[in-house]
């Protein structure tokens, strides 16, 4: 197979090898470095020691920020765990329309997180639909607002989050349910367990390894959130700031005359702490299915 | 609908031979039963309005005028007197076209950067044998343990010494070559038989023909997967243009969209359109390839 020339591989991999080095790994590296330096947007950079890590510590922000992400993953998982299985389950069968079903549900997933957290602006504001069909519908009496508040916006995202998450969990459980054994479900049924039972006793055994994949990915999305926190507050963290995530903190140190690029930099490496445990778990469970 | 819920595990009981087929189908597996079909259609239509609801709902905002309450307690899902008044009032407000070209400039180099280099390179770590391609490979693969918003700032930074920031090809320019997009095509590479490939060897075809002749025609399925997945990825990205763009002329849609909202005192209906404008594109382009799509993430081009 030792046709090729010595440099032909090398010539075919040039650009990924660029890419590789200059936009994957020394971003990497750099990370490491600015952490410790007073890096600021508009330039500036001398080497602070520990001075980030310390400020760190005091930043009542990420106390806020770190306790959010907690929450969101804590919400977000059972419900991105069972919800779209739901989905999947029901998309099963292949009855006619079913592929339009299909690619209906997983429009969220497509859009972009800007237009969807603006239409759930439009959806939760005082005067929106929700409110305006609770009252209708006898739910409250005056409307909630979803929009203000630390709390009701946290769950504001969340669900918005969930929403737009359903289809995508959903296609990834739908290929394994062609995996659970159908001798199984008939079995259960000729015993007389009903659709519920089964649910639980043969499709969620079924595909336990998937809940675990799916998990993970929740997770680390979960902790990754940005998008729609800051498109719900206006790019305010809502009141007071206490509605931010660790990335919107990120990103707030990015830019402006207050930026603090050294800062941002000591942040993302506590990102990459607490995730890389679930994303070294996600690469394992990737390998093993290929 | 309740008197079809027993009835064909009845029947077979005079005519003893085919009767395990029949008693299958009263079980429920085959062939449904009528009003399991009937709840299932109901269950679908309710997820249905959960799912897309919200689009239409907007959808039907942007086309609603001025002279129409869109406050009403009692939601109306048709537009009285429907308008096309909030699309121009949209570009009257925001220059939308100029940030839908720049969303289309920074999507193509994606699109067409992801194609070219994770093919090349693609084909090269499954087909070519050479020094360092175990090394290589490892690199790239650990790479995947980092999410993005980690290195977002030291990006930044690396694209600000170029002289690229606040530029759309600053934008464009750290997922141009992404490497998951180079493992996947490495293993769409890998799944040619290496027979098709030893025929080419001996005829002396160089690992430039082969790539042309033998590979190109066996990868075209992941090909459009990933240039899908680029496309989209580039289209609906916010944060990453956020930090790179400052001058409001250079946004992209979905930067221009937030600023739409946050900078003028919100009319929904102008909103609504806005986010009409950036999501539209992205449906067709979704509906006309959905099939490419579904395979795509069957085979696993799920993004971490």
């Amino acid at each position: 197979m030792k046709t090729q020339r010595w440099f032909t591989p090398w010539l075919l991999l040039g650009p990924a090898l660029v890419w590789l080095l200059v936009f994957n790994l020394w971003p990497a590296i750099n990370t490491v470095v600015l952490a410790f330096t007073n890096a600021k947007p508009l330039g500036g950079g001398s080497f602070t020691g520990v001075a980030n890590f310390e400020r760190m510590l005091n930043d009542e922000q990420l106390v806020y920020a770190l306790v959010n992400s907690i929450v969101y993953m804590l919400v977000c998982l059972p419900l991105l765990l069972f919800l779209p299985l739901l989905l999947a389950v029901l998309l099963e069968k292949k009855l006619p329309g079913i592929t339009f079903f299909r690619t209906a549900f997983y429009t969220p997933v497509i859009a972009s997180a800007v237009v969807v957290a603006l239409i759930w602006t439009w959806l939760l504001e005082d005067r929106g639909l929700v409110n305006g069909l609770a009252q209708q519908l006898g739910f409250l009496t005056e409307p909630l607002p979803f929009l203000s508040g630390r709390w009701l916006l946290l769950f504001s995202a969340i669900s918005l989050t969930v929403w737009k998450g359903l289809g995508y969990y959903m296609i990834i459980y739908l290929s394994a349910l062609g995996n659970v054994s159908r001798q199984l479900h008939e079995a259960a049924a000729v015993d007389g367990a009903g659709p519920i039972r089964r649910f639980w006793s043969v499709t969620v055994p079924g595909v336990r390894t998937t809940m675990l994949l799916v998990s993970v990915l929740v997770t680390v999305s979960a902790l990754r959130v940005f998008t729609e926190l800051f498109v719900l507050t206006n790019g305010t963290g809502g009141p007071g700031g206490r509605t931010m995530s660790l990335v919107m903190l990120i990103q707030m140190y990015s830019r402006g005359f207050t930026g603090h690029l050294g800062y941002a930099s000591a942040l993302s490496l506590l990102l990459f702490v607490i995730t890389v445990g679930p994303m070294l778990l996600l690469l394992r469970l990737n390998r093993k299915a290929a | 609908m309740t008197q079809l819920t027993t009835p064909p595990a009845g029947a077979p009981a005079k005519t003893p031979a085919p009767a395990p087929k029949r008693r299958r189908r009263g079980s429920g597996f085959g062939t449904m039963r009528r009003r399991e079909k009937l709840l299932r259609y109901a269950l679908l239509l309710l997820a249905l309005v959960v799912t897309v609801g919200p689009f239409v709902w907007q959808l039907s905002t942007s086309l609603k005028g001025a002279g129409e309450n869109i406050y009403t307690s009692t939601p109306q899902f048709i537009p009285s007197d429907p308008t096309f008044d909030n699309y121009l009032r949209v570009a009257e407000t925001i220059p939308v076209l100029s940030y839908a070209k720049n969303s289309l400039i920074v999507a193509a180099m994606t699109v067409i950067g992801n194609a070219v280099g994770a093919t090349l390179a693609g084909f090269a770590l499954a087909k070519l044998h050479f020094r360092g391609r175990t090394l290589f490979l490892a690199l790239v693969l650990g790479t995947l343990v980092l999410p993005g918003e980690v290195t977002i700032i030291s990006q930044y930074v690396t694209v600000r010494s170029l002289g690229l920031a606040d530029t759309l090809i600053g934008v464009a320019l750290p997922t141009t070559v992404a490497m998951l997009n180079v493992l996947l095509m490495r293993a769409a590479f890998m799944a040619i038989p290496d027979e098709m490939d030893e025929a080419a060897v001996i005829d002396g075809a160089s690992a430039w023909q082969r790539l042309i002749h033998v590979g190109l025609p066996n990868v075209r399925g992941m090909l459009s997967v990933i240039t899908i997945f680029a496309f989209i990825g580039a289209w609906d990205d916010f944060l990453w243009p956020l930090i790179v763009l400052t001058d409001p002329q250079n946004y992209t849609l979905t930067v221009g969209l937030q600023y739409l909202s946050g900078a003028f005192t919100a009319n929904p209906r102008v909103i609504a359109a806005g986010t009409m404008i950036a999501f539209i594109p992205i449906v067709i382009v979704f509906a006309t390839l959905q099939r490419f799509f579904f395979r795509g993430v069957e085979e696993g081009a799920i993004k971490g």
